[in-house]
């Protein structure tokens, strides 16, 4: 081998080396894009677009109809009334399974119970987290039905009397749905913060003792700030989650009574599966999408603060 | 590495993204529900929630019996629920895939019609030299038939035969003064009694349909004119104003607002509801929940001195074919020879329903006694359901729905809530 030929040879074989190593990152994230993209990105972005034309899938030629279908949807009265109660039921909710949450973790995670009773507990508790929404709703659609059980036990006891319409009545629909989700969704916040109250060191208590700190000021002052990073990104995330509930609405009040449980799940279902109104729906989903990305921005910050 | 590499892999990266997911995206699109093959035997998609709804292997029985009278063409059964079928032929409709001849519900046929997803029927019977004369009923749109309804799942009344004696009730109503009277009798017992049962969730509002407007068509009368709204009519607003005199009453049992058709079932076989409006179909469960419960069937009461022919409410098994069939001659030969005379009295004996053709007639000998009395009952008025064949018919149930409540929760007057579900409705037409 000559000189000249090592030198024609070389730069080739290190270019080719370089492209090689320059793409192996992309290679290796390319599965997970391109995934993303299918999944995620393509979805999202098609129904952005179908948020701007007259009507699609039932329709064969949509014609772009610009903001046309985001002020119809802004203007309806219904729609305004499903973001209200969203807020209503999410905000109800969010602070019920924060406040239950942390009262049974608590509890559970008291030095003044055997561990067995604290593992019977710990089961009990966990219950509700076990069950799917279609188990939950029709367990509650039974026990709240104005001949159920929670009427007879109301009858029985004197507190109560006559079957009290739970679900059917629009004074009580939206909180009898609010309970329901907020006692299908407290262990979750319970289970994550006994985990967070496990990790808070012993010192911490033991100098808030000598300090000469009574229960609430060590409750105040050493838990709640030692917690205080999981609850935080426990509220973001069940903010997100509770505004999109979905199947739980639906299969106990469908929306009703007239519309005082409709939420803003229910209203695009609705203009999707009923009305037929694709492009409505689509827009109708991207301003619940634009809500959430205001909360997942939060959350995405949060966490970076975290970190 | 520079920003111009860095740039520059983005870019290859960005096109290899974008090559996957067109990719992708036209691999999807292009998945086709055709059936058929270029050569040998026709095979014909039949999509329907019919078969597990009947008795095991009743249906495949009657495709192979098909088959065999048709050399050349098989079928494939695509069963499930009623409700996954609904999705499947909304999306095959949406993507042209449809299955040759598909199973349709009343309140479907218009947006498939619109959509082009199903074909012309009106035009395939021409082609086939078909007779029509003896399929009881057609659902057109605009002229053109779409659906045949193969089998028909009537909704009389049923009455609690030990609770309306209680309540010193001796014979089923037949006029809406006789119903009021029985169902305030049958409250008066007490004990969490209710004289009639009224479900109006809005999850599925078909109470509308079988338990609201069931008055004004047993009384002869129409919810449209010129197939157009016509809710502020008088037959309308005196069966809507029935029901609304019941619910001031306390006659009807709680818990309305969000009770669906199986609560309704269910309060009716733990005996406590005297009265209700329902399909035939919940004969067997009753019997099988509570052999000890007494009940009868009876036409739903009508205005009194009506003496017309009544309207009883239903709901089909109807068939269609799909627009996009690459074999719509066989597949019309499949609709015919399910509408044949002597397959329709099949199908229909082994559904507990009542037959499409009007020559048909189900073998009762098999079944309870009261599908006889109901079937009585069938042919002595006519199958009335203005809600099959109406544009985005579960949407008409549900405006209607929210009103309605509106209107029993006392928040507007009885012309109010006519006047707008009429203004709700026409804005859908």
């Amino acid at each position: 081998m000559t000189p000249t030929s090592v030198d024609r040879t070389r730069p080739g074989a290190g270019r080719l080396a370089k492209a090689r190593r320059g793409s192996e990152p992309y290679a290796f994230i390319l599965p997970t894009a391109v995934l993303l993209t299918v999944l995620m990105i393509v979805p999202i972005v098609m129904v952005i677009g179908y948020s701007f034309t007259n009507n699609v899938i039932t329709n064969k030629h949509p014609q772009l109809v610009g903001l046309q279908n985001y002020l119809e949807i802004l203007g309806d009265p219904v729609f305004h009334t499903a973001v209200i109660n969203t807020t209503v039921f999410t905000l109800g909710s969010v602070a019920a399974h924060l406040v239950l949450g942390l009262a049974f973790a608590m509890l559970l995670n008291t030095p003044l119970l055997s561990r067995l009773t604290k593992a019977l507990f710990r089961t009990i508790y966990i219950l509700p987290w076990l069950f799917t929404a279609a188990v939950i709703a029709v367990l509650w659609r039974l026990l709240l039905s104005p001949n159920g059980v929670i009427n007879y036990l109301l009858d029985s006891s004197g507190i109560g009397s006559g079957q009290i319409e739970w679900l059917s009545n629009p004074s009580l629909a939206l909180g009898s749905v609010t309970f329901i989700n907020i006692w299908a969704g407290y262990p979750f916040f319970m289970i994550s913060l006994l985990a967070g109250l496990q990790g808070i060191p012993q010192d911490l208590y033991e100098a808030a003792t000598v300090d000469g700190a009574n229960g609430i000021q060590k409750f105040f002052s050493v838990t709640i700030p030692q917690l205080r990073p999981i609850i935080i990104s426990m509220l973001l995330l069940d903010l997100i989650w509770t505004s999109q509930q979905f199947a739980l609405i639906w299969m106990t009040t469908g929306g009703g009574p007239i519309n005082v449980t409709e939420m803003l799940s229910t209203y695009t279902y609705k203009l999707a599966f009923s009305r037929y109104e694709f492009a409505l729906a689509s827009t109708s989903a991207v301003l619940v999408l634009a809500l959430s990305m205001v909360l997942a921005v939060f959350y995405v910050r949060h966490q970076r603060a975290r970190d | 590495m520079s920003n111009d590499a860095r740039t520059r892999g983005a870019l290859r990266l960005f096109g290899v993204l974008a090559v996957a997911a067109t990719v992708a995206a036209t691999a999807g699109c292009s998945a086709s529900g055709s059936s058929a093959s270029s050569d040998g035997p026709v095979t014909l998609e039949f999509a329907q929630w019919w078969e597990p709804e009947l008795p095991a292997g009743a249906l495949r029985g009657i495709m192979d019996d098909f088959e065999a009278a048709n050399p050349g063409i098989k079928v494939n059964l695509l069963s499930g629920p009623y409700a996954s079928t609904k999705e499947q032929l909304f999306a095959g409709a949406a993507a042209g895939t449809m299955s040759d001849v598909v199973g349709l519900d009343g309140a479907w046929v218009s947006d498939f019609a619109k959509q082009g997803a199903l074909a012309d029927l009106t035009k395939l019977m021409s082609d086939a030299g078909y007779d029509d004369s003896q399929l009881a009923s057609q659902i057109k749109v605009d002229g053109s038939t779409y659906m045949i309804p193969a089998v028909n799942f009537v909704y009389p009344l049923f009455t609690n035969d030990d609770l309306l004696a209680k309540a010193g009730v001796t014979a089923p109503p037949s006029t809406r003064t006789e119903f009021s009277n029985a169902a305030k009798a049958v409250t008066a017992l007490g004990d969490n009694t209710s004289g009639w049962i009224l479900p109006l969730s809005q999850e599925a509002p078909n109470g509308i349909q079988n338990d609201v407007m069931s008055w004004v068509w047993a009384s002869g009368g129409s919810m449209l004119k010129d197939g157009k709204p016509d809710l502020t009519n008088s037959d309308v607003k005196s069966a809507v104003e029935f029901v609304q005199g019941m619910w001031k009453d306390g006659s009807i049992a709680p818990g309305s607002f969000t009770m669906k058709e199986q609560d309704k079932v269910e309060e009716f076989g733990n005996g406590r509801v005297g009265m209700m409006i329902d399909s035939l179909a919940h004969i067997n469960l009753l019997r099988k929940n509570d052999p000890n419960l007494k009940f009868s069937i009876s036409a739903i009461p009508a205005v009194d001195g009506f003496s017309g022919e009544r309207g009883i409410p239903y709901a089909s098994w109807g068939l269609g074919v799909s627009g996009s069939s690459a074999h719509p001659a066989e597949a019309f030969k499949l609709v015919q020879y399910l509408m044949s005379e002597k397959v329709n009295s099949e199908l229909s004996t082994k559904a507990n329903a009542f037959p499409g053709n009007t020559k048909s007639v189900p073998d009762f000998s098999g079944s309870d006694p009261l599908f006889k009395t109901a079937f009585d009952i069938y042919k002595k008025g006519y199958p009335a359901n203005e809600f099959t064949g109406l544009p985005v018919a579960e949407e008409l149930m549900r405006t209607f729905d929210t009103q309605f409540q509106s209107l029993l929760n006392g928040d507007q007057s009885v012309d109010d809530t006519l006047k707008n579900a009429q203004s709700q409705w026409e804005s859908q037409f």
